[in-house]
């Protein structure tokens, strides 16, 4: 079985996979950061995202060997130094209910600050519109965008 | 933070010689618990002091969403007077079952009595050590302090004299009043938020444990249906794949549907493992089934007599002098739970025992079906309630547990069992679709003297009860509104769909076909839709109409105050322009609530601006979880209205996944709002509150911007007329 480095969060790791073993898989299930969630498999919802090179991308659609030699940022590397500005904005805004999808919409939007630091609302829509809530949260999301856009710039 | 069982067992076993202990069953019986014995604990939830001053909340319900790992603690620390900023939260392993929103309405006096015992028995144990009289003594922020002398004594250092006293009687215990309240109606943080946004949370597809191993299921794609052979040697060469074994359907109860289940090193080996399977399948009873013939059966069964009908004393309701009729057939479809986190459980089973982490909104009843379905005793299967992605109903279910201990009755190791998107969509125990005749007729003056409500379904209790005697009980209770001739009609169709409770169970179709019926009576009566309903709500009672004992009395008052209300924060009369239009809708289900949805339709394009909700649900707990829950609702509602259906062809469901079967997404999540009417009532809940509200309040905004009365969920503008 073929071995990959993965730079993931700045640490290096070594895993043992098929090279088009998804990395969502390669997270979850063989290096346990488990902050990445499985929603859909196909793309559709963005419970998975995650950065790789600072784009927001599906840990679900990139195989494995396609994210060596990547930077690739996960929900608990997003935070280096304490929360993420992002991560604040969702606590002061109270975004999550169940609280599932809530990773994968935050590496969304930290995605779209780092690319668009003030986002207009249709920048928000289109950044994020490939993140689906169940629990509908879609108010507080965006309240906290643009509280976390405020906030880098106050 | 979350423990484990055997953490949390083992940390009370060392202190059990210290601290005061507080167990209280939410059933409302309660024992004080000097002797406390974890493996014979017959409590659902406890409230722990140490020494060291650390406090322990036991949290007995499940957490999906609705926030009630902070508001129910917040009852009992507010009562207790603990510090809110020192208290940890222990979800206990045995959680109860968690649905139609009764967490916070149910558990808030059993929650405060104990509350209070625990301030009552500190308050003397200070008393005594200081020598002054009770009255003297104020339980404040985990201390109680003696005002006259400045003396205090943190609870923690008044453990030991507590654990000798005895304790105060909880059902006489002296509630503290609503104006002393320090937590209980604050705006308070979600104490879960924090790890949420950092990947912390541990949901139940999060558990990892040493050695572990992941399954799948092939399930038969028609419901019904089972595997004829199969063949595992492609499956078995598959790279992780272990083992490859049948497991039968459970028909009983948890209504499993059985297939090959496929395990492996990886979650991802399993599903590749089992797109390996060579299996041939018997499609059973059901292959026929489809969406367009249900339909037409149920068409065809609103045409014959029906199969039950509520008592109707005077005259025939369809018949009565009237000065305007109105006859409209709604209809509704099969709908998905699709919960952001699909169904998984991970378990081991080892010595004839069973140790389970799930996701589940019972751990009760997946705890007795994990003992059927092993042979074991309930003793011998610990269940950890785990975060959970959703619930909505779905989680209630234990059939994807049965599963579970089917599979890992076979697997040494600890393993987890993953259903896919396309599993759980196409699984699931469905909101029944529906379709129903309603019937009803104005007077002059404007009052409904008319209604009949025929609602023909594949019900959620047929499927547990073949044979069940039809009571109507899946049409609407006692209508709001008074109204002289009434008789509410049902049958039965048959469908080998499973049917389940989803969010609001009925109430998400009966609340749309109420409210945007009684819309169409306000407009055949020409009346401003508010102002009919709210006139309505002032007619006294039908002579006949008695409340029932088992439900609090409906106060009409209270009602017209949220109408009123959401009425006003919605601008209701003021003009909107071309294409758009304001609707109304009220409900006494869960809460008193109104709403009133704002749309703009051009051409056929539907687009809801602006939700304004009031309520009265009593008492607020939390009005920033209050607030999320009706946020979500009425957003979870506008997604199944506007999007959701599930089709049956052939006897299968034919959507697999978001890309067929849709679901509200952020550019579509229009304003919403929601007021609350002050109030220190007993509180109600607000999970499933808005969800048979806005299904109506968007279809007569939409008959107000476009004049077009839509019948038939989703909504479509070019729908047929049915």
């Amino acid at each position: 079985m073929p071995q990959f480095n993965l730079d993931i969060n700045g640490r290096l790791h070594p895993v043992d996979a098929d090279g088009d073993m998804p990395l969502l898989w390669v997270l979850r299930d063989l290096l346990h950061y488990t902050g990445t969630k499985y929603g859909c498999g196909i793309g559709m919802c963005g419970a998975c995202t995650v950065h790789l090179n600072g784009q927001a991308v599906r840990a679900c659609l990139t195989d494995v060997a396609s994210a060596a030699g990547q930077k690739i940022l996960t929900i608990e590397g997003l935070g280096q130094n304490g929360l993420h500005p992002v991560q604040k904005a969702w606590i002061a805004e109270q975004v999550p209910q169940c609280g599932y999808c809530q990773s994968g919409q935050i590496m969304s939007a930290a995605a779209l600050l780092a690319a668009h630091p003030e986002p207009s609302d249709g920048e928000i829509d289109d950044a994020m519109a490939g993140n689906i809530c169940r629990c509908a949260t879609y108010v507080r999301i965006r309240k906290a965008i643009h509280r976390a856009a405020e906030e880098a710039h106050a | 933070m979350k423990l484990s069982r055997r953490a949390f067992l083992g940390s009370s076993a060392l202190a059990a010689g210290g601290a005061l202990v507080i167990g209280f069953n939410l059933r409302g019986r309660f024992q004080s618990n000097h002797d406390f014995k974890p493996s014979e604990n017959p409590f659902d939830a406890w409230i722990r002091v140490n020494p060291d001053n650390s406090t322990q909340v036991v949290f007995a319900q499940s957490e999906m969403g609705q926030g009630v790992y902070t508001a129910l603690p917040m009852i009992l620390a507010d009562e207790a007077e603990l510090d809110w900023n020192r208290i940890e939260i222990v979800q206990s392993d045995f959680s109860r079952g968690t649905g139609g929103s009764g967490s916070v309405m149910t558990n808030y006096l059993p929650l405060r009595r104990a509350g209070a015992a625990v301030r009552t028995v500190m308050i003397t144990a200070a008393a005594r050590r200081f020598g002054v009289p009770e009255s003297d003594c104020v339980a404040q922020k985990g201390e109680v302090v003696v005002a006259r002398t400045g003396q205090r004594a943190a609870y923690g250092d008044l453990v030991e004299a507590a654990r000798k006293l005895p304790m105060p009687d909880p059902g006489h215990v002296k509630l503290k009043d609503a104006k002393d309240f320090n937590l209980i109606g604050r705006e308070t943080p979600h104490l879960d938020a924090p790890a949420k946004c950092s990947g912390r949370a541990c949901f139940g597809l999060d558990v990892r444990l040493p050695g572990m191993v992941y399954a799948v299921v092939a399930r038969c794609p028609t419901f019904g249906g089972s595997p004829a052979h199969f063949g595992a040697a492609k499956a078995l060469a598959t790279p992780g794949v272990l083992q490859v074994f049948e497991i039968p359907a459970r028909e009983k109860d948890v209504f499993t549907a059985g297939g090959i289940a496929v395990v492996a090193k990886t979650t991802w080996a399993a599903m590749q493992g089992r797109k390996a399977l060579d299996i041939t399948w018997n499609y059973g009873p059901h292959a026929g089934e489809s969406t367009s013939g249900l339909s037409e059966q149920m068409r065809q069964l609103l045409n014959q007599p029906p199969m039950w009908s509520s008592e109707s004393a005077g005259p025939d309701p369809d018949h009565v002098p009237a000065a305007a009729r109105v006859e409209t057939v709604y209809e509704f479809p099969f709908l998905s739970h699709a919960c952001m986190e699909p169904l998984n459980v991970t378990m081991h089973v080892s010595d004839g025992k069973c140790e389970a982490w799930c996701p589940s909104q019972s751990a009760e009843w997946t705890r007795t079906a994990i003992a059927n379905e092993l042979g074991i005793s309930e003793g011998s299967v610990a269940v950890h309630t785990t975060f959970m992605g959703g619930g909505f109903g779905r989680r209630f279910m234990a059939d994807f547990q049965t599963e579970a201990a089917q599979i890992a009755r076979h697997v040494a190791s600890p393993v987890q069992l993953v259903w896919t998107r396309e599993d759980d969509m196409t699984h699931d125990f469905y909101r029944p679709a529906g379709m129903r005749r309603m019937r009803g007729a104005v007077d002059s003056e404007g009052n409904i003297v008319a209604w009949t409500d025929f609602l023909a379904n594949p019900s959620i209790a047929a499927q547990w009860h073949k044979d069940r005697k039809m009571d109507g009980s899946e049409l609407p209770g006692k209508l709001i509104y008074s109204i002289p001739h009434i008789q509410t009609r049902y049958s039965l169709a048959k469908s080998g769909v499973p049917r389940g409770w989803w969010r609001s169970v009925e109430n998400s179709f009966n609340g749309f076909a109420v409210e945007s019926f009684v819309d169409e009576l306000a407009h055949a009566a020409q009346q401003d839709p508010y102002l009919f309903r709210r006139r309505l709500l002032h007619l006294p009672p039908q002579p006949g109409d008695k409340p029932s004992p088992d439900e609090p009395p409906f106060e009409p008052e209270r009602l017209i105050a949220v109408l009123d209300l959401a009425t006003q924060k919605a601008g209701w009369g003021k003009p909107l322009g071309a294409h758009r239009g304001r609707g109304i809708a009220c409900t006494a289900a869960y809460a008193y609530l109104a709403q009133v949805a704002e749309v703009t339709v051009e051409r056929n394009n539907i687009r809801v601006d602006r939700l304004v909700t009031a309520v009265d649900c009593g008492q607020v707990v939390n009005p920033n979880g209050a607030r999320s829950q009706l946020e979500g609702g009425m957003l979870f509602t506008l997604s199944s209205i506007l999007k959701e259906a599930i089709t049956i062809k052939d006897g299968a469901v034919e959507q697999q996944n978001f890309d067929d079967y849709s679901v509200l997404r952020m550019p579509e999540a229009p304003l919403v709002e929601t007021w609350f009417v002050e109030s220190h009532a007993a509180p109600h809940g607000l999970g499933e509150a808005a969800i048979g509200l806005t299904a109506p309040a968007v279809a007569n905004a939409i008959f107000a911007a476009r004049g077009k009365r839509l019948h038939k969920m989703p909504f479509w503008m070019d729908e047929a007329r049915t």
